[in-house]
């Protein structure tokens, strides 16, 4: 290996890394505030870049209507939990299973994008509200079960999601074109555009996340949430709202990393999957809590995925997963008295 | 169909109302599936034989989830183990070359039995041991990560023949009789089984089983009952896998070739809602989720393709969806729907009592007046919070002592410094003569403490007797195997005769066989005592005892301990009610903002302008 070589398997590396860090990102935040350790997590990532990849060719991507199904079927469950005596929030209610639904089928349906960003945009919209809706289906009838059910709860609707991915994107893989073509030079390495792209997505988000949960209201009132459920609770910070508002951004980031990821790498109804948990593993150097570290760990993942494919091709996804023994062995060596669980 | 398709349970054995055990019912329509085992259709036993693997796998799981409250997604890894150390050891020829001149061709699927249980031990035991100081869903994640590096492993390693894996595996040969038809392995498969869930039954019902069940209900808790809770959860993980493990190497023999697909992560997946399906809590659920997941994804996979015009993995979906109900509305799935018909049909039979019961260690109590718990200028600080400041606190055996304060005080705190459940930020605490710096409160407990919580903890589904009994497990030793092969019935018999003494000695000897929740929160706290006591403790810590409980219920519990401190036991109380503490207590220490404000008899402490400045409010 030369320095050539290496430094195009770490730039290999970080471009990987960069949407790795988006996935631990989008997992530490669901798990913070809501408890849920989001195994579909990857899902987010096929059905936005398949999505895409269908509004390309002209088509109508199914995940339009699995959307409209998800937002009848929470429809039929808030009026049937308002005719029971519950509370409803209608407002939200109605932004996640009408406004948005209705957004996005008038933008596939009608608008018909031509442009990438247009398709972009549309993908988005498509893909953001699956998040509060199977939030609403699958995780708050469950709201106090233990964190070990919710995972359980989690892998189950794992196995819906990708059933599903096959059953709509069919078993081929697809790619996408590029954002950007261009191709440059530093220092005799090959950069390509599209990596630069990602890299800049990946950091504009994770700046604009920070901004949300340091200056916005809902942004602090997800944090406190995080903190301390029942304190957020009982200062009126809704459970709901904290549920739906993490769900939709772990959605829109899920299906923003499906947009950067189409154009690098052929995408197949399950590859989301290896995404996400490579997600989880570096949101696992960070203890399922810390932003920076869990950051921290997916350039690590990605660097070591990107050099064992160099080195052991055929044991690059077992190098990669093994590493989360080493990483909990570390994490247990600061734990001394036992705990008890949530 | 038949009974086979149907697990040889209580249901399916001809009975009349209240005259058959459940111990019976299960006897017979195992003896009903030997009966028809030789007359049943070739793919009906094909299909039972299946399903008495995966129930094996799922078993382990039952244990796992239900009983023991973790879980596993890469329990097809360990099958896979299983049946890829076998399927080499019988087909490499270096293998064959190096062991069939020393075991001869037919020893060589022991030799592949013995490898596999052992490299899943290996395995299993690192990863408990990885996770089991973290949180409880570490590992479930670990084994997720496990689960697809394994898979991932077996299509690549050229000696296990990469993606088209091992063929020409040779069938198992038992006392000369071959075992290569479905119908006959199916036989061993089933008896293994059945072996299998007789050994579980068992170790349930044991010492073992209830510390077990006591990792469920809260680790603090079952430590503080000296549970090593950290050594049991690594055993239950590697119990469960190899359980897989010995599944794989039955499936290894009986399919005769192995591949990556059947070890995959998806399957993982797919044996937990066999579990799940069946009821995690229950040993039976697995072989009822088997048969039911098994059963449904063969009729799946004969519809779903018609009907969604294209071919492929799409059971998962409805699998995934019936995951999803039971864990909203079944969240004990469906066995103990079947088990409350059975209680319509099946007599209930009183546990055998031991022919003779054992002896449980005894402890000598130190004599009265000797220092039993010291705490020296203890300090706690959480971040900038200061809990506990430079506390000291001495209780002697035969008195009673008592800790107040307004709420906030610190108290809590402090009880967890002395009894392990967190350390001293600064100072020392030294129990009976024992410096316990960095000491689990399983430690505590082994050298005599009893304690009760603030929030009552109990493992609420099961009989008063069982919590009690719990708090036995340091004067009992019989481990899992003898359990599991029920040699453990005197000491048994001597942990639950000393639970029923501490019952009755509590005044709860009415609701003994009662579950715990359905105590009121009174009587829940004096269970807690009656556990507490069932350990023989010299020291016993009360948090807040007498809160809930009537007039005469407290009356009743100041006389026990008092007749307790006659017998020689330190007492520490924390308690909100100064009536019952003043009229109890010989000492007592008074807490404000972590600190220390008073000590002293209570008339002193009435006395002390600090106290009164303290609980009235003095004049700012």
């Amino acid at each position: 290996m030369d320095v050539q070589i290496a430094l195009l398997l770490a730039q290999d590396g970080l471009v990987n890394g960069a949407v790795y860090g988006l996935m631990a990102v989008a997992l530490v935040l669901v798990f913070s505030v809501t408890r849920v350790i989001f195994i579909p997590q990857g899902e987010f990532v096929a059905f936005g870049a398949l999505s895409m990849v269908a509004l390309q060719a002209g088509r109508v991507p199914p995940t339009l209507w699995l959307l409209l199904a998800l937002a009848a079927a929470v429809l039929v469950v808030e009026a049937w939990r308002w005719k029971r005596g519950v509370t409803v929030d209608w407002a939200s209610a109605l932004v996640w299973c009408v406004a948005l639904p209705l957004a996005a089928a008038a933008m596939v349906l009608a608008w018909r994008p031509a442009s990438l960003a247009g398709q972009a945009a549309a993908t988005l919209v498509l893909i953001t509200p699956l998040g509060p809706l199977l939030y609403r289906l699958a995780f708050r009838p469950l709201a106090q079960a233990t964190v070990l059910m919710l995972l359980i709860v989690s892998v189950a609707l794992h196995g819906v999601l990708v059933g599903l991915g096959l059953l709509f994107f069919g078993a081929e893989g697809s790619r996408t074109p590029a954002f950007s073509d261009a191709r440059f030079e530093v220092g005799g390495l090959q950069v390509t555009g599209q990596s630069l792209v990602v890299v800049g997505v990946t950091l504009t988000l994770v700046v604009l996340l920070f901004l949300f949960f340091g200056r916005s209201m809902i942004g602090k009132a997800l944090r406190a949430t995080a903190m301390n459920r029942v304190g957020a609770r009982l200062m009126g910070i809704p459970t709901e709202l904290s549920g739906d508002v993490s769900f939709a951004l772990a959605a829109l980031i899920g299906a923003v990393s499906g947009l950067l990821v189409a154009p690098l790498t052929t995408v197949y109804y399950d590859t989301g999957f290896l995404i996400g948990l490579k997600g989880f593993v570096a949101a696992i150097v960070g203890g399922l809590a810390s932003y920076p570290l869990a950051l921290l760990g997916a350039l690590l993942v990605g660097q070591l995925e990107s050099f064992s494919s160099f080195w052991a091709s055929a044991f690059k996804e077992v190098l990669v997963f093994t590493l989360i023994i080493p990483v909990l062995w570390w994490r247990s060596l600061r734990s001394h008295h036992v705990e008890d669980e949530e | 169909m038949s009974a086979v398709q149907t697990p040889p349970a209580r249901d399916t054995a001809p009975a009349a109302r209240g005259f058959v055990s459940r111990r019976q019912a299960t006897v017979a329509a195992v003896a009903l599936l030997a009966v028809a085992w030789g007359f049943l259709p070739e793919f009906t036993v094909v299909v039972a034989t299946y399903i008495g693997l995966y129930s094996l796998v799922a078993a382990g799981l039952v244990m796992l989830t239900g009983i023991g409250g973790m879980t596993s997604f890469g329990q097809a890894a360990f099958v896979g183990v299983g049946a890829y150390a076998t399927a080499w050891v019988c087909t490499s020829p270096m293998a064959v070359a190096a062991l069939g001149g020393i075991v001869g061709l037919q020893g060589l699927p022991w030799v592949g039995l013995a490898l596999g249980l052992l490299l899943t031990f290996a395995v299993a035991w690192t990863l408990g041991a990885v996770t089991v100081k973290l949180q409880g869903h570490y590992l479930p994640l670990c084994t997720i990560a496990w689960g697809l590096s394994l898979y991932y492993l077996f299509g690549n390693m050229d000696f296990l023949g990469g993606q088209t894996g091992i063929t020409g595996v040779p069938p198992l040969v038992v006392l000369g009789v071959s075992l290569a038809s479905p119908r006959a392995l199916g036989v061993v498969v089933w008896a293994v089984l059945l072996l299998a869930l007789w050994l579980l039954h068992n170790l349930l019902d044991s010492r073992e089983g209830r510390a077990i069940r006591a990792l469920k209900g809260g680790r603090v808790m079952a430590e503080s009952m000296g549970v090593d809770t950290a050594r049991y959860r690594i055993k239950l993980f590697v119990l469960a896998a190899l359980l897989a493990a010995m599944s794989g190497w039955l499936y290894a023999h009986m399919q005769r070739f192995v591949n990556p697909t059947p070890f995959n992560l998806n399957i993982g997946i797919e044996y937990l809602f066999m579990a799940v399906v069946g009821g995690a809590g229950h040993l039976w659920g697995a072989v009822l989720g088997a048969t039911v997941i098994t059963l449904l994804k063969e009729k799946l996979q004969d519809v779903l393709p018609g009907l969604l015009g294209t071919s492929g993995n799409f059971e998962v979906i409805v699998f995934g969806l019936l995951m999803l109900v039971v864990l909203q509305r079944f969240a004990d799935g469906l066995w103990p729907t079947l088990a409350r018909w059975g209680q319509r049909v099946f007599r209930d039979v009183p546990p055998r009592a031991a022919a003779q019961a054992g002896t449980l260690a005894q402890r000598t109590l130190p004599e009265a007046g000797t220092v039993v718990l010291e705490a020296r200028r203890v300090t706690k600080r959480f971040g900038g919070l200061v809990a506990n400041n430079a506390v000291d606190m001495t209780l002697r055996a035969g008195e009673i002592h008592a800790l107040i304060g307004p709420n906030g005080a610190g108290k809590s705190t402090f009880f967890n410094m002395i009894s392990g459940v967190d350390d001293p930020t600064e100072g020392e605490v030294r129990f009976m003569s024992q410096a316990m710096h960095r000491m689990p409160s399983r430690d505590f407990a082994a050298l005599g403490l009893g304690r009760t919580f603030q929030h009552v903890r109990l493992l609420g589904q099961r009989s008063v007797t069982e919590n009690v009994a719990l708090g036995a497990h340091r004067r009992a030793r019989r481990g899992w195997v003898a359990s599991m092969l029920g040699l453990d019935r005197a000491e048994e018999a001597a942990l639950r005769a000393e639970a029923q003494r501490q019952i009755v000695r509590c005044g709860l000897g009415a609701v003994a066989d009662a579950a715990a929740a359905s105590l009121p929160l009174g009587q829940q706290r004096v269970a807690e005592i009656a556990r507490a006591l069932a350990g023989q403790p010299a020291v016993l810590l009360l948090d807040e005892p007498a809160a809930g409980l009537r007039h005469l219920e407290k009356q009743a519990l100041a006389t026990l301990l008092a007749q307790l401190r006659a017998e020689g036991l330190g007492i520490l109380v924390v308690e909100h009610d100064m009536e019952f503490v003043m009229n109890l207590a010989d000492r007592i220490t008074v807490f404000e903002f972590g600190a220390v404000i008073a000590e002293g008899t209570p008339a002193q402490v009435q006395a002390d302008p600090r106290v009164l400045d303290a609980y009235l409010g003095g004049e700012a």
